[in-house]
């Protein structure tokens, strides 16, 4: 009983990771058709800026949720208008310089801090299911990965601002002939997109081995779920999350964790088999 | 086609040596300069994933040829480094190797971090008769008479790790591992060890390199419940496993020892609550006391500083190992390879900073002293030494005294 709690809670963090991991490249590459591929790095460069700002002395919640995802988002911003926008609706193109982008980031941070694993200790503890110890951490983690979704998804669905995103992504320009400027429009979203990043990757910092190269780690996952998902931002990415990341969870735990990342790639192939647009491209169209 | 081919090459020569009749003063003094200096070369990776490992490498065989420059070089000649940053990629080590050899006839090569790595350049040296030495722990069993490794085998320091274990924490063990020849064949002498030691395994599980989630693991591990989790995990997105570990609480729960934690950085750059109490055994620490020790790691960081990663068993070997080649060639007072091997196959000794090193004949490994550490406070606590430890486990399936031309890397047969 302890045992079947323990798994559980490990597919929901399981779930979580990879709703933290892949819900702003879902923005970027969901809404705007940017196939970012220094998302990865964007994700690494919120970790650093939790760990260099904590060890610099500032308090671990704020480096981890407000310094990461500003400092992230500004980047995004700066990204955007230095490349980006030069690039929209040439999708190919933004692969090559988003690609060119993950290379620089990761030259220029291995130069300023070294090619060596940094971290922050995780807060709280642990704590026992039955017999079982577990991280409380974790717990933050799925809570933070919910707040998140559930956040983007109020935003998207509620306020004028998430209208008028939702709205220049379906046609940019009646957008703009009913007086919203795409350029800004885009330019924020990409930021929205980078500061998710930033802020997955704070909160991700405290029990990842955070290095330069760490975001090779994260971007095919991010991928495929962002892909598996389909069209549907929100609950697109919440529900191949949930797919992707019980099956491979319970693989691992069942056989060992080569099979668990063999079980993540055979569920999505097989899905996007049948599935071509994702899940949310044929179930729950009208969703966010 | 042939014939055309190589009377264009000699209609090419022959005009380059008139166009370079004018050039050709100041060629030749410059070549005669050349010709003073010994080269040596040095492959190691400096960027990329590894390249942390290959900073303090680098470090401390520049530290050795300066040393040995400064009191009067080699043969009455200069040491010249030639060094190439094989930037983490196979394929450069290849390409690299085959400069070294044949364009800068280098005297000696030292290098290769990976196991993968040295396997692509040995077969390199070996073709074109340049001696190799390969300065870092490994699983063993390479048995090559071009080439030396003076690393650490598994006989020299798993079989005093997980003894240690077995005795201090219970017989019951939990070997996780990276999943490529290193981890796989380190898991299989944890294994045997643990055997010989009377414990059992209860399980092994590897894990490809960029597995960064361990939450299932550490469930399946305490289902379990062994006396000690014994890891071979490499590289930084493993170090995660530890981090999880310890926010899942489990720190102090169950003992970790450990053939690969802190050989790059992490002691240093993770935080105490993660890394204390882990048990690792290495060939050196930066923290051995010894006189000789102390004097090593003191001119490193005055050469280098304080940014330089942990001077850890491959600095230190690397170090050795160059020493080595050097009194093999005062020895045989040439540079010639075989003169040099047989030299060095004498049973030639240095005294390096982790004590004193001896080339073993038969298997072109090293004798040399082991330690075992403990994690404290971001440093190691060195808590017991074995010195003059022979590479076993090579010595089993390798003997070139009595097969000198055998040239291969054998898998050794761990009873499982």
């Amino acid at each position: 009983m302890a045992l079947t709690g323990l798994i559980l809670f490990n597919v929901a963090n399981s779930i979580a990771v990879l709703v933290l991991l892949s819900l702003g490249l879902g923005v970027i590459y969901g809404m705007m058709k940017i196939i970012n591929l220094a998302h990865g790095e964007f994700l690494m460069l919120g970790a650093y800026t939790t760990v260099v700002s904590t060890n610099a002395g500032l308090n671990l919640w704020v480096a981890m949720l407000i310094a990461a995802p500003v400092a992230v988002g500004l980047f995004g911003l700066l990204v955007e208008r230095l490349f980006i926008r030069f690039l929209y609706g040439r999708m190919i193109d933004t692969m090559l310089a988003t690609w060119g982008l993950s290379l620089a980031v990761i030259g220029l941070i291995t130069t300023i801090f070294g090619n060596t694993v940094r971290g922050v200790a995780a807060p709280f503890g642990g704590f026992a299911i039955g017999g079982y110890q577990t991280s409380l951490y974790s717990l933050f983690v799925i809570a933070v990965a919910a707040v998140m979704a559930a956040g983007l998804w109020l935003v998207l669905r509620f306020t004028r601002f998430g209208l008028i995103v939702r709205a220049t992504m379906q046609n940019p320009n009646m957008a703009a002939a009913l007086g919203a400027p795409p350029p800004q429009i885009y330019m924020v979203t990409f930021a929205l997109g980078s500061a998710l990043a930033g802020l997955a990757g704070g909160v991700l910092a405290p029990v990842s081995g955070v290095s330069p190269v760490m975001g090779s780690a994260f971007i095919a996952r991010a991928f495929i779920t962002v892909l598996g998902g389909g069209p549907a931002i929100v609950t697109g990415t919440g529900l191949a999350s949930t797919l992707f990341g019980g099956i491979s969870e319970v693989a691992t735990f069942l056989t060992t964790p080569v099979f668990g990342q063999v079980a993540l790639l055979l569920a999505a192939l097989i899905m996007i088999r049948i599935l071509p647009q994702g899940i949310t491209g044929r179930l729950l169209r009208r969703s966010l | 086609m042939h014939e055309f081919r190589l009377s264009r090459r000699g209609l090419l020569q022959s005009g380059a040596t008139l166009a370079g009749g004018a050039l050709a003063a100041p060629l030749v003094a410059r070549h005669a300069m050349a010709a003073d200096t010994i080269k040596v070369g040095s492959l190691l990776d400096l960027s990329g994933p590894i390249g942390s490992s290959g900073q303090a490498m680098h470090a401390t065989i520049q530290l050795a040829v300066a040393e040995l420059n400064a009191s009067g070089g080699l043969l009455g000649r200069q040491i010249e480094l030639v060094n190439y940053d094989t930037q983490s990629t196979i394929q450069l080590y290849s390409q690299y190797a085959q400069q070294l050899a044949l364009k800068d006839k280098v005297a000696v090569v030292h290098g290769g971090i990976t196991s993968a790595s040295r396997e692509a350049i040995r077969p390199v040296f070996d073709r074109y008769a340049t001696l190799y030495f390969y300065n870092v722990l490994y699983e063993g069993g390479v048995c090559d008479r071009d080439c030396f490794c003076t690393g650490t085998t598994p006989a020299q320091t798993v079989n005093k790790l997980v003894p240690y274990a077995l005795d201090t924490w219970g017989k019951k063990a939990y070997i996780i591992a990276a999943d490529y020849n290193y981890g796989q064949i380190t898991a299989k002498w944890m294994g045997k060890y643990v055997r010989d030691g009377g414990g059992t395994v209860q399980a092994t599980e590897f894990f490809p390199l960029d597995v960064t989630e361990f939450a299932a693991t550490i469930s399946k591990i305490q289902q379990a419940g062994p006396s000690v989790v014994l890891s071979a995990l490499v590289g930084s997105n493993h170090t995660a496993f530890y981090r999880q570990w310890a926010a899942a609480g489990m720190k102090g729960k169950i003992p970790i020892a450990s053939t690969t934690f802190g050989l790059v950085n992490e002691i240093a750059t993770i935080a105490p609550s993660e890394s204390d109490g882990v048990v690792t055994s290495y060939g050196y620490y930066e923290e051995l006391s010894t006189p000789a020790s102390t004097a090593f790691t003191q001119a490193v960081r005055a050469k280098f500083g304080n940014d330089l990663p942990y001077i850890s068993e491959l600095a230190a070997a690397t170090y050795e190992g160059f020493k080595l080649w050097a009194e093999g060639v005062k020895k045989a007072g040439s540079l010639d390879r075989m003169k040099v091997t047989e030299a060095l196959e004498t049973g030639l000794a240095v005294d390096g900073p982790s004590g004193k090193v001896t080339i073993d004949h038969a298997t072109h490994h090293v004798v040399r002293n082991a330690y075992l550490a403990k994690a404290a406070d971001r440093k190691w606590e060195v808590f017991k030494s074995y010195p003059d430890q022979a590479p076993a486990d090579t010595a089993a399936v390798c003997d070139l005294i009595k097969d000198p031309k055998m040239s291969k890397q054998f898998v050794i047969d761990v009873k499982t």
